[in-house]
């Protein structure tokens, strides 16, 4: 018997979703695309919310900016749930195994009493930080508009979940797992006057309604300078001094913000770029968040940085403001 | 580089999610290629030369991407090849 095998293809009538074809044209689309684009539900909004009676549930007026097109804040890195959730898995292992080798030489509870209280002076504390950027990024993803934006603060927030059980870890490190630094930290938070000021910051942003204007505070400038000021400035000051295997502490922070970095300025960009109006309220937000996000640094860095604190801190804000220059916000983009 | 022949080149890959962004960023740096599609393969053939740009897949998927990750999707490939960190190069010696 003579078997011919043949292929035989059947052409697709539509490569994709009646809604991404209308935007891309009817070709094959990726997951992000198909996880994003116009999911938003966007009318029949019936009932008004009774706890905000001004706006429909879901209302774009709920920022000064505007946007003709909200999805074009969309996310460099593509992510959606199926992709974030295995790339945060592939850093969870990571880390984790730094964490172990952390634990196994016993190197940070081994430390001189000084250090260890200034790791947990300066990093455990930071962990009521993240929970306010946790906070925060929740209330973008609650009030913004757009799912393109609205999922991205989303993982920003589980990001920052993350990233304060990370800091805990190490102040169970330190303190031999028994939890002292942790209350320790939290007392520095609520009452060491150095950290008031950032906690004042913190708070003020909690009380911000509009969210883009709290995406700037939050994620452009409070995080564009604690970060680079925490775990560049602060990390390679105490590394010199007490070993470079410090440096795996901020290893994973460092990386992260790298990357959520590269989200936060597509999206800033995008905005300013729309209208002459975004730029002015961005720049503005830009500068009203870093006068008073940068003095609250000042103090705190004052106290763990000692005299290297005024340089450290003028660096930190020399690649800020390079930053914003090239975003458009800048104050001399006015 | 030495002389080349202007022989067809071409890379068949498997289509999926990860091959969308990588064809489109193939079709862009090599404007003379076309593209035949099969069901689940595509063939791209080009005439001579075919690159593939590390900096115009990264553009297309946001993320760093390891040019040695196209091994995971290619079905084939004629021509010899020239790997760098930066282009994956397809193309005839004489």
């Amino acid at each position: 018997m003579h078997v011919e095998i043949k292929t035989t293809s059947v052409k697709p009538l539509r490569l994709t979703f009646g809604h991404l074809a209308r935007r891309f044209g009817d070709k094959q689309a990726t997951r992000y695309q198909e996880g994003t684009y116009d999911i938003q539900p966007g009318v029949n909004f019936h009932y008004k919310p009774l706890w905000d009676p001004e706006f429909d549930m879901y209302d774009r007026r709920r920022t000064a900016i505007v946007m003709k097109d909200w999805y074009a804040l969309k996310d460099p890195r593509q992510y959606y749930y199926g992709n974030y959730t295995i790339a945060r898995a592939k850093w969870q292992e990571a880390q984790e195994r730094q964490i172990e080798f952390l634990e196994k030489r016993g190197l940070l509870f081994n430390l001189p009493v000084e250090t260890r209280e200034a790791i947990t002076f300066s990093l455990v504390t930071l962990r009521h930080y993240e929970w306010g950027a946790n906070t925060n990024n929740a209330h973008m993803s609650a009030y913004g508009w757009g799912t393109a934006i609205t999922q991205a603060t989303m993982m920003n927030c589980m990001d920052r979940l993350g990233i304060a059980q990370h800091l805990s870890k190490i102040g169970l490190l330190i303190d031999g797992n028994s939890g002292k630094s942790l209350v320790t930290a939290k007392r520095f938070w609520m009452d060491a006057p150095e950290w008031q000021g950032m906690r004042r910051e913190m708070e003020n942003m909690f009380v911000t309604r509009d969210w883009f204007e709290l995406f700037v505070a939050q994620n452009l400038v409070a995080d564009g300078l604690v970060y680079p000021l925490f775990f560049q400035q602060l990390d390679s000051q105490m590394a010199a001094l007490d070993g470079s295997f410090l440096s795996l502490i901020a290893d994973f922070p460092l990386r992260w913000y790298d990357e959520s970095g590269k989200w936060v300025d597509s999206v800033i960009k995008v905005a300013a770029a729309e209208s002459e109006q975004n730029q002015k309220l961005l720049s503005e937000w830009v500068a009203k968040w870093r006068a008073v996000h940068a003095a609250a640094l000042t103090t705190i860095a004052d106290r763990v940085m000692g005299e290297n604190a005024g340089q450290a801190v003028a660096s930190v804000l020399d690649v800020f403001d390079a930053r914003c220059q090239k975003l458009g916000v800048a104050r001399g983009s006015l | 580089m030495n002389a080349t022949s202007s022989q067809p080149v071409f890379i068949a890959l498997q289509t999926n999610n990860d091959t969308l962004s990588l064809i489109e960023a193939i079709l862009f740096d090599n404007p003379e290629a076309t593209i035949e599609e099969y069901p689940a393969m595509v063939r791209i053939v080009a005439p001579g030369r075919l690159v593939v740009r590390r900096a115009s897949v990264e553009e297309r998927i946001g993320r760093s991407f390891d040019l040695r990750e196209i091994q995971l999707n290619t079905i084939s490939i004629a021509g010899e090849v020239d790997e760098t960190e930066d282009a994956f190069t397809l193309f005839w010696k004489l």
